[in-house]
């Protein structure tokens, strides 16, 4: 289902994944959160940035456990564990925290 | 579930059909699975990772910088076939300098690419569970 925000309308697939994902902008992703009900937090920003440039350099969603292990290696061993990021998303952080920021869903995810 | 040593032999170049981007595709999802998963380079397939690919005028998506990413999926083993890379003028410096990290080497990174002769894959080939040809 389209979504607006900054006044623009975004599209987006069946499961609610933008389908441009050159036209993200940081107000998507409080937009598509707010329909989830799920507030963003400082902490939530820092996942949703770290998958931006994850993908940027490697054009890529990372796989659940990819992700856990770089976030370890980036923010420290204390957030990369899934309960942490769990807590942050509990729909899970592949799933949920890619479509904030404008990935696709990760490859092997179902 | 139980691990199964699975290869991916890839023999097209990049961009000119599907099957370069399919097969990393199934590698991605094998590895999520954590299955020991190894991939082969053989014939034009070794195109794949050669450096500074641009897909600027064809209008396709530049992939290549997702092989980078294997190592973060414990996928570490990338064989080249030495006779395939020599038969286009290539060498290991032609490549993309893919690499992993050693978590219990203190993250040193570690060269993926092992470049092997036609008769060492076949028995590396032999060594597999599972074969699929791209």
């Amino acid at each position: 289902m389209p979504f607006e925000a900054n006044g623009k309308t975004f599209e987006t697939d069946e499961e609610g994944y933008m389908v441009d994902l050159g036209s993200w902008e940081p107000e998507c992703a409080t937009v598509m959160a707010g329909l989830e009900d799920q507030p963003l937090t400082e902490a939530h920003w820092e996942v949703l940035n770290f998958l931006r440039e994850y993908y940027d350099e490697y054009q890529i969603a990372p796989a659940v456990r990819v992700l856990t292990k770089a976030i370890g290696k980036k923010l420290g061993k204390d957030k990369g564990n899934s309960k942490y990021l769990y807590e942050l998303f509990p729909y899970g952080p592949g799933k949920q925290a890619c479509k904030y920021a404008g990935l696709p869903k990760p490859t092997g995810c179902v | 579930m139980a691990t199964k040593k699975f290869m991916f032999i890839n023999r097209k170049a990049p961009y000119g059909t599907v099957y370069a981007l399919e097969s990393l595709e199934v590698v991605l999802i094998g590895a999520a699975f954590e299955q020991d998963v190894s991939l082969a380079f053989i014939g034009d397939g070794v195109y794949q990772i050669a450096k500074g690919q641009s897909t600027d005028g064809i209008g396709m998506k530049n992939f290549s910088p997702t092989y980078k990413a294997l190592g973060d999926y414990e996928i570490t083993k990338l064989y080249v076939e030495k006779e395939s890379l020599e038969a286009r003028g290539l060498t290991l410096d032609d490549l993309m300098p893919l690499v992993w990290e050693d978590e219990d080497d203190d993250y040193a990174e570690k060269p993926s690419i092992r470049l092997v002769s036609s008769a060492e894959l076949a028995e590396v080939f032999d060594d597999q569970d599972v074969v699929l040809s791209f």
